[in-house]
C-alpha cells in the first residue's frame, strides 16, 4: 500500500510541476518578461514534450528503439490539418480543434498499428532503423500527395495538381511539397499544456495498470513474460498504437499553430525523430518527469545560446556529448558513487569510531 | 490417469537428437525428478512441454488437455508454469509487480479501464495485491515487496521466481535447477519450501536437479537421462543405486 | 522506328543501371565504415556520415585552395579522416564502453551535430561547387548511343578493390583476424591476449579513411558540398549495410549497390519524389522476410 502512495505522489509531482510552469508563464506574459521570440516558441515546446512523453513509452516502457516517431507526428499534423481547413467555414473554432485532435490522434494510431504488425517482430537496431525507414516514407509520400476537394468529393493524386482534375470552386488540401496552406490556428500555449496533462494523465496511468505491467514484464524479459502467459505481439502493439498515436496529438497541436506546414527533413525527418530520442535519453530512459524537463531545456538551450549566434549549436553538440559521457560513463559513474561515499560512508564510520 | 503424460516425445537441432523417446507420467501431487549429466537434454525437455521449442515427435497431455505444439502462452494458461536455471526475474519491476504479473491473466480489466481509472480498476487491483501479497507471504518475501526484483539477494530471487510461476495458478510445477548457486544452508531452506509448495497448494512438481541431496531428499520418483534418452525411471532411491546410473555420473 | 526505339530505351536502362552501380559503390564505402564499426563496437556510429563530409572538405580545400594534385589531395584527406575518426572514439566513444547502447548511440548523434556545425562554423552554409578529381575521359560505347562518366567506372573499380583488399586484410592478417575475434567475444578476445581498445581503434581508423575515399567518389559525382552533404547519404549507406546484414562486409558490399541500383532505377521509372520511400519500402520487406539481413547471421536466444 505504501508503494501505490508512493507512485502517486510521484504523479501528482509531475502534473504539479507542469502546472506551476504554466503559471509561472503566464505571470511573465503579463508583466512583460517573455520577448516575443520565446511566446512563439511555447507551442512548440508543448509538442516537444507531448512527443518526447510518447516515445519515452516506447523506448522506456516497451523497450524498443524507435526512430520513427517524426512520422506519426506528420500523420497527425497533416490529417488533422486537412480536416480543419476542409471544415474552416463549418465548424466552430472549439468543436472543430477536438475534432482535429481525435482525428489526428487516430489516423496516428492506425499508421503506428499498422506499421507496428510488421515492425514488432524485429529486434534491437533492426527495428530502430525500420521505423526511421517507415518514419522517411511517410514523410516522402505526403511530399508527393494532392488532396482536393470540390462539390462532387474528394480528388487525390500522387502526380501534380493538373491530374486532380478539379471543379473550379475546389479546394485545395494539400498540395505536394507545399504541404498544407490555411489552417486555422487553434492551438495556443493553454491548449498546449491542457494536452500535455491529458497525454500524462493516459501515460501515468498506463503504465500503472495491468497492461502496463505486461508492457513492461516484456521490456524486462520477453521469455520470463510468455512463460507466465503474456502475449507478447499484443502487449507490444497496445504500447506502440498508444506511443504514436500520443505522437500524432503533438502532430495536431504543431500543425495547428502554423499557417503553411510542410513535411520537411527538419520538423518530420529522421533528424527530428532523433531529436527526440535526445529528449528521452537524456531525461532518463523510462522516467516522464525526465522527458519533460529534458524537452523544455534542450529547446531552450539554443535560445538562451543566441547571442553566441554561430557558436550555439556548436556549443549545443558539446553539451550533449558532455552529459551523455558524464551521465553514463562507467569511469563517471565510478567516480560519483565514490564521491557519494567519501560523504556518506565517511560520517558512518565517524559514527562507528 | 496421470496429470502429465509424455510419450514418446523427440526433436533434433541440425543432425543432433537432442531428445529421444522421451517418455514420463507424473500423478497428482507427486514431487519428480529429472536428473541427468550436463548436456543431457533435461532443460531441453522443459522447453520441449513449456512451447519454446516444438516437438517434432511424441505426445504431451495435461489433465486430459492435449498440449504438443501449443504456444507457450497456451500452455500456460492450461496450467504448466516454470522457473529458468539462469533467473528470469522482470528485474527493473518491484518484487509485488513480478507476481502480479504472473496474476494477469486471472484478475482482468481493459486496457482502457486501467487508462481512465474506471471503478473496476480499483476493485480487481484491490484483489491483486491482496492475492500477491498472499502469495509472498506464503515464500517468506512480504517485507521485499516494494523492492526491486534485481536488488534481492540471489536466493529470494530463486523463490520470487516460484512465487511468480505459482501465481499463474498451475497444475504442474517445472523447477529448473531451483538449487544452483546456493550454499548447502539455503539449499535445506529451499527444500522446505518446495516441500511446503506441494504440501499447501497440492501442487505436482517436477524438478530438474544436480544436487543429490536435495533430490534423495523430497523426490519421490526420479527419472534419469543421458544423451537425450531415459537411462532409468522409477521410485528414487532404486533408481539412484543402478549400477548404470552410477556409470552415468561417476563415469567407468 | 520502332528498333531504334527499342535500342534507345535499352541503352537508358543501361545507363540508369551502371550510374546506379556506380552510387551504390559509394553507399556500399560508406556502408563498410558502418558494418566494421558496428561489428566490433556493437554501435551505431551516426557520425560516419559526417566524417564523409569532412573528407569532401579537405580535398576541396587541397585541390581548389592550395592546388595540390588530386591524388595528393586524397591521400591528405583519407589522413585527415583517419586522425578524425580515430580521435571521435578516443574521446566520445571509448568512455561509453559498456555503458547502455542507447547512450552511445546518442553520443554519436552529438558527434555528428558537432561536425556539422564545425564545418558551417569554417566554411559557411553556401554550397562549394566541388571539382571532379577524376580526370580521365569518359567511355564513349556503340557510337555514342551509350557514354559511360569516368567517374563512374573509377568509382566501381575503387570500390571493388578497397572490398576485396578488406575481405583479404580481415581474413589474412593478424590485426585483421583480431579484429574478428574482439567483434564474435571482446571478454574472450582480451583474455588471449587481444589488445581490444587497439583493435577497436585500428577499425574506426580503416572506416574512416574509407569515409573519405567515399567522400571524394561522392563529391566527384554529385559536385556539390555542404555541411549537410554527408548526412543522408550516412543515412543510406547504413540501410545498405543493414539490408545486407550488419556486421557483415561481403553483405555492405551486395547492400550498398542493392540500394544505389533500386534507388537510380526508380528514379528514372517510377518517380523521382518517391525513390527514398521505394528504397526504404524495399529494406522493409527484405528484413521482414530475414530479420537479419541479406547476409546476417541467425542468433538464436538461448533459455
Amino acid at each position: 500500500m505504501k508503494k501505490l502512495s508512493k507512485t502517486t505522489k510521484n504523479n501528482l509531482i509531475t502534473y504539479g510541476m507542469v502546472i506551476l510552469a504554466y503559471i509561472i508563464v503566464q505571470i511573465l506574459i503579463s508583466t512583460g518578461h517573455v520577448s516575443s521570440l520565446i511566446q512563439g516558441l511555447l507551442v512548440p515546446f508543448c509538442t516537444y514534450v507531448i512527443v518526447a512523453v510518447a516515445l519515452n513509452l516506447t523506448v522506456g516502457i516497451l523497450g524498443e528503439l524507435s526512430l520513427g516517431h517524426a512520422g506519426f507526428m506528420c500523420v497527425g499534423a497533416f490529417s488533422s490539418a486537412v480536416f480543419s481547413l476542409a471544415m474552416k467555414e463549418t465548424l466552430p473554432g472549439g468543436l472543430r480543434f477536438f475534432l482535429a485532435l481525435l482525428i489526428g490522434a487516430a489516423a496516428a494510431a492506425l499508421v503506428g498499428f499498422l506499421v507496428g504488425i510488421p515492425v514488432l517482430r524485429l529486434r534491437g537496431d533492426y527495428l530502430a532503423i525500420v521505423t526511421l525507414a517507415f518514419g522517411e516514407i511517410i514523410k516522402n509520400i505526403i511530399n508527393a500527395l494532392y488532396l482536393g476537394v470540390d462539390s462532387n468529393g474528394l480528388h487525390f493524386s500522387m502526380k501534380d495538381a493538373l491530374s486532380l482534375n478539379m471543379e473550379e470552386d475546389g479546394l485545395m488540401l494539400i498540395k505536394g511539397a507545399q504541404g498544407v496552406t490555411g489552417t486555422p490556428n487553434d492551438s495556443n500555449f493553454t491548449v498546449g499544456v491542457i494536452l500535455i496533462l491529458v497525454t500524462l494523465f493516459i501515460v501515468l496511468n498506463f503504465i500503472n495498470s495491468r497492461t502496463g505491467r505486461a508492457v513492461m514484464s516484456i521490456r524486462d524479459n520477453r521469455i520470463a513474460a510468455e512463460s507466465v502467459g503474456i502475449n507478447i505481439t499484443k502487449y507490444k502493439l497496445i504500447a506502440f498504437t498508444i506511443s504514436a498515436s500520443l505522437a500524432g496529438v503533438a502532430g495536431v497541436l504543431y500543425a495547428h499553430n502554423l499557417s503553411t506546414l510542410n513535411a520537411l527533413p527538419k520538423n518530420f525527418g529522421y533528424n527530428m525523430s532523433i531529436l527526440i530520442l535526445v529528449f528521452v535519453v537524456l531525461g532518463g530512459i523510462g522516467n516522464i518527469r525526465g522527458s519533460i524537463i529534458a524537452a523544455v531545456l534542450l529547446t531552450l538551450l539554443p535560445e538562451v545560446l543566441r547571442g553566441l549566434s554561430d557558436f550555439r549549436m556548436l556549443i549545443y553538440s558539446i553539451v550533449l556529448i558532455a552529459m551523455m559521457i558524464f551521465n553514463w560513463s562507467p569511469n563517471a559513474i565510478f567516480f560519483r558513487k565514490r564521491l557519494k561515499q567519501r560523504f556518506t560512508g565517511g560520517k558512518k564510520a565517524e559514527k562507528e569510531a | 490417469m496421470a496429470l502429465l503424460e509424455v510419450k514418446n516425445l523427440g526433436i533434433s537441432f541440425g543432425g543432433l537428437r537432442a531428445v529421444n523417446a522421451f517418455n514420463i507420467s507424473i500423478e497428482q501431487g507427486q514431487l519428480y525428478g529429472l536428473i541427468g549429466p550436463n548436456g543431457a537434454g533435461k532443460t531441453t525437455i522443459f522447453n520441449l512441454l513449456t512451447g519454446v521449442y516444438r516437438p517434432d515427435a511424441g505426445s504431451i497431455i495435461l489433465d486430459g488437455m492435449n498440449l504438443t505444439g501449443k504456444r507457450t502462452i497456451d500452455i500456460c494458461k492450461a496450467g504448466m508454469a516454470r522457473t529458468f536455471q539462469n533467473i528470469r526475474l522482470f528485474s527493473d519491476m518491484t518484487v509485488l509487480d513480478n507476481v502480479k504479473v504472473g496474476l494477469h491473466n486471472h484478475y482482468t480489466y481493459s486496457t482502457l479501464e486501467g487508462i481512465f481509472r474506471l471503478p473496476r480498476y480499483f476493485t480487481v487491483e484491490k484483489e491483486m495485491n491482496e492475492k500477491a501479497l498472499e502469495l509472498l507471504s506464503v515464500f517468506g518475501l512480504e517485507q521485499y515487496a516494494d523492492y526491486k526484483a534485481a536488488n534481492l539477494p540471489y536466493g529470494q530471487q530463486r523463490k520470487l521466481e516460484i512465487a511468480r510461476a505459482m501465481a499463474t495458478a498451475p497444475k504442474l510445477l517445472l523447477l529448473d535447477e531451483p538449487a544452483a548457486g546456493m550454499n548447502p544452508n539455503e539449499t535445506k531452506e529451499l527444500m522446505d519450501t518446495i516441500q511446503f509448495v506441494r504440501d499447501h497448494f497440492h501442487m505436482t512438481i517436477l524438478l530438474i536437479e544436480h544436487d543429490m541431496k536435495l533430490v534423495s531428499g523430497i523426490c519421490e520418483k526420479l527419472t534419469v537421462l543421458n544423451f537425450g534418452e531415459v537411462l532409468a525411471q522409477g521410485a528414487t532411491q532404486e533408481v539412484l543405486n543402478q549400477p548404470e546410473v552410477i556409470t552415468a555420473y561417476l563415469g567407468e | 522506328m520502332y528498333g531504334k526505339g527499342w535500342v534507345w530505351d535499352c541503352m537508358s536502362f543501361l545507363a540508369h543501371l551502371i550510374n546506379g552501380i556506380s552510387l551504390g559503390s559509394v553507399y556500399a564505402l560508406i556502408a563498410l565504415g558502418y558494418t566494421m564499426v558496428y561489428g566490433i563496437a556493437k554501435m551505431l556510429n551516426f557520425a560516419h556520415g559526417d566524417v564523409i563530409m569532412i573528407g569532401g572538405y579537405v580535398v576541396f580545400v587541397a585541390v581548389s585552395g592550395m592546388g595540390l594534385s588530386p591524388l595528393l589531395s586524397i591521400l591528405i584527406s583519407m589522413a585527415a579522416c583517419t586522425v578524425l575518426g580515430v580521435t571521435i572514439e578516443r574521446v566520445a566513444y571509448r568512455p561509453l564502453r559498456g555503458a547502455s547502447p542507447l547512450a552511445v548511440l546518442i553520443t554519436a548523434i552529438g558527434v555528428s551535430y558537432f561536425l556539422q556545425n564545425i564545418a558551417l562554423l569554417v566554411f559557411g552554409s553556401d554550397t562549394k561547387a566541388f571539382t571532379n578529381v577524376v580526370t580521365l575521359p569518359n567511355l564513349v560505347l556503340f557510337d555514342g548511343e551509350l557514354v559511360i562518366k569516368s567517374v563512374t567506372i573509377v568509382t566501381v573499380l575503387v570500390s571493388i578493390v578497397i572490398m576485396a583488399g578488406l575481405s583479404l586484410f580481415v581474413k589474412k592478417t593478424k590485426i585483421g583476424r583480431a579484429m574478428t575475434a574482439v567483434s564474435e567475444d571482446k571478454g574472450a578476445a582480451q583474455l588471449m591476449g587481444i589488445n581490444v581498445n587497439g583493435t577497436i581503434a585500428v577499425t574506426f581508423a580503416i572506416g574512416s579513411a574509407l569515409a573519405a575515399v567515399a567522400g571524394v567518389l561522392l563529391c566527384s559525382a554529385y559536385p556539390s558540398l555542404t555541411p549537410y552533404t554527408g548526412s543522408m547519404p550516412g543515412i543510406k549507406a547504413f540501410v545498405a549495410a543493414v539490408f545486407g546484414g550488419i556486421g557483415s562486409i561481403p553483405g555492405a558490399f551486395i547492400g550498398g549497390i542493392l540500394l544505389g541500383v533500386i534507388e537510380n532505377l526508380s528514379k528514372a521509372y517510377i518517380s523521382s519524389q518517391l525513390a527514398d520511400a521505394i528504397v526504404f519500402s524495399i529494406l522493409i520487406i527484405v528484413l521482414l522476410v530475414k530479420p537479419t539481413g541479406l547476409l546476417g547471421k541467425k542468433v538464436q536466444e538461448k533459455v
